[in-house]
């Protein structure tokens, strides 16, 4: 036991990956499985707010663009889930615990998308603070996690893109058109900045996780690049961001930034979001309302695969 | 979902290479298994052939580097190039 745990810190301190048939503490196994679920769930809830738009999207073009990037949030789910079941968990068991809010998921998908801008601010800033968050991941120390950041890292670029791209054209249409960009730019800022998580000082895991190489950053610097790497973004644009303590600070080399409201972060988590009730019964309607397709696929393949094992015996001649 | 089986997923990304493995999905059999393989794991050109193969088809070495299973090619030195001192100005070698 001890020379197996010696081994695992041993594998961790030489940046080497643990893999899925290694041995590894039950906490490792238990904070990945967590951290892997919550993510898994967070891109499939995340469908949401911006499938809503897809029926409504101003043009063909728009229409498959928004349709390609809410097809790949699916996907990122599906190589997350398959990530957690390495470590020995049930993808029907995750997929139970989110529809009976035993799980959580990211706060962020409990905001509601009110206009056609919050599409693109979506794309820039939560997927922009998405790939703040998984480009570190793609060193985490779990491989099977790692790797599945790596194939999502390289699709993210494109969601930021499309978003970004989005908001250009709506900034050189109409007065109207800017106004609804500064809008939803205004109620989507600090909600981004949320996603990040609680601030250090009240991240008791954040530790433990640094140890074991999980995370590579602490919340509170990846909140800093974020907040760093969005206001030039924003400037080119041509939107304000809704803080009015934001500005560079040039003895730190960083952006300094207002105080962020956590007891609304809190209130979010708790499920006292403006969306969070909606969220669950919409993935829950949808897992419900697809059992006729998993069990039509089920009783076909268990047809199919008797009517090869009748041709066998046919053939045999049986015994 | 739990009732259909899990498969692991392996992709050649183009001519030449080998597949390699990408994950895996739950499948009711092996042609729906290719079929949301290529729904995942290919929606930007990644491949031009898939193999799926059942989990529990797999057959694994034990995951232990110091297994003994792989101690007969640990002492071999000599059969890697740079076990054989050749002087320097003998070319192409
Ligand atoms: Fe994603
Ligand atoms: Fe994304």
């Amino acid at each position: 036991m001890a020379d197996l745990e010696e081994r695992f810190d041993r594998t961790i301190e030489r940046d080497q990956r643990v893999e899925p048939r290694d041995w590894m503490p039950d906490g490792y196994r238990a904070t990945m499985i967590r951290q892997i679920a919550q993510h898994a769930h967070s891109e499939i809830i995340g469908m949401q707010p911006e499938g809503e738009w897809i029926t409504r999207a101003p043009s063909l073009r728009r229409k498959a663009i928004l349709l390609a990037k809410v097809q790949d949030e699916a996907g990122h789910g599906l190589y997350l889930y398959s990530a957690a079941e390495t470590l020995g968990a049930d993808r029907a068991e995750l997929t139970g615990m989110l529809i009976e809010g035993r799980q959580k998921y990211s706060s962020i998908f409990n905001y509601p998308t009110l206009g056609y801008a919050d599409v693109g601010v979506i794309g820039w800033l939560v997927d922009g603070a998405a790939i703040c968050n998984q480009v570190p991941l793609c060193r985490s120390s779990y491989g099977p996690y790692a790797r599945a950041m790596i194939r999502i890292c390289k699709e993210e670029s494109f969601h930021q893109r499309q978003g970004y791209e989005l908001l250009m054209t709506m900034m050189r249409g109409t007065e109207a058109q800017r106004a609804m960009v500064q809008d939803a730019v205004d109620r989507w800022w600090w909600p981004s900045l949320m996603m990040f998580g609680p601030p250090d000082d009240a991240s008791p895991n954040t530790a433990r996780s640094m140890a074991w190489k999980i995370k590579r950053h602490t919340n509170d610097e990846l909140r800093q690049r974020f907040v760093d790497m969005s206001v030039p973004q924003a400037e080119a644009l041509g939107v304000t961001l809704p803080d009015a303590d934001l500005r560079w600070n040039a003895e730190r080399g960083h952006h300094d930034f207002g105080p962020i409201d956590w007891s609304e972060l809190q209130r979010v988590i708790s499920g006292n979001g403006p969306c969070n009730a909606r969220r669950v019964a919409v993935r829950r309607a949808a897992h419900e309302d697809g059992a006729w397709v998993r069990e039509a696929a089920t009783a076909h393949a268990a047809k199919a695969a008797g009517r090869v094992a009748g041709t066998d015996a046919g053939m045999g001649g049986g015994g | 979902m739990s009732g259909w089986p899990l498969y692991e997923v392996f992709v050649r990304s183009k001519r030449g290479l080998n597949h390699v493995h990408v994950g895996s999905l739950h499948a009711a059999d092996d042609e729906t298994a290719l079929r949301h393989a290529r729904d995942l794991y290919t929606r930007r050109n990644e491949g031009v052939s898939i193999w799926v193969v059942r989990s529990d088809h797999i057959a694994a070495t034990s995951p232990d580097e110091k297994d003994p299973f792989f101690a007969p090619s640990g002492d071999k030195v000599y059969r890697h190039p740079t076990f054989y001192a050749i002087p320097d100005d003998v070319p192409h070698m």
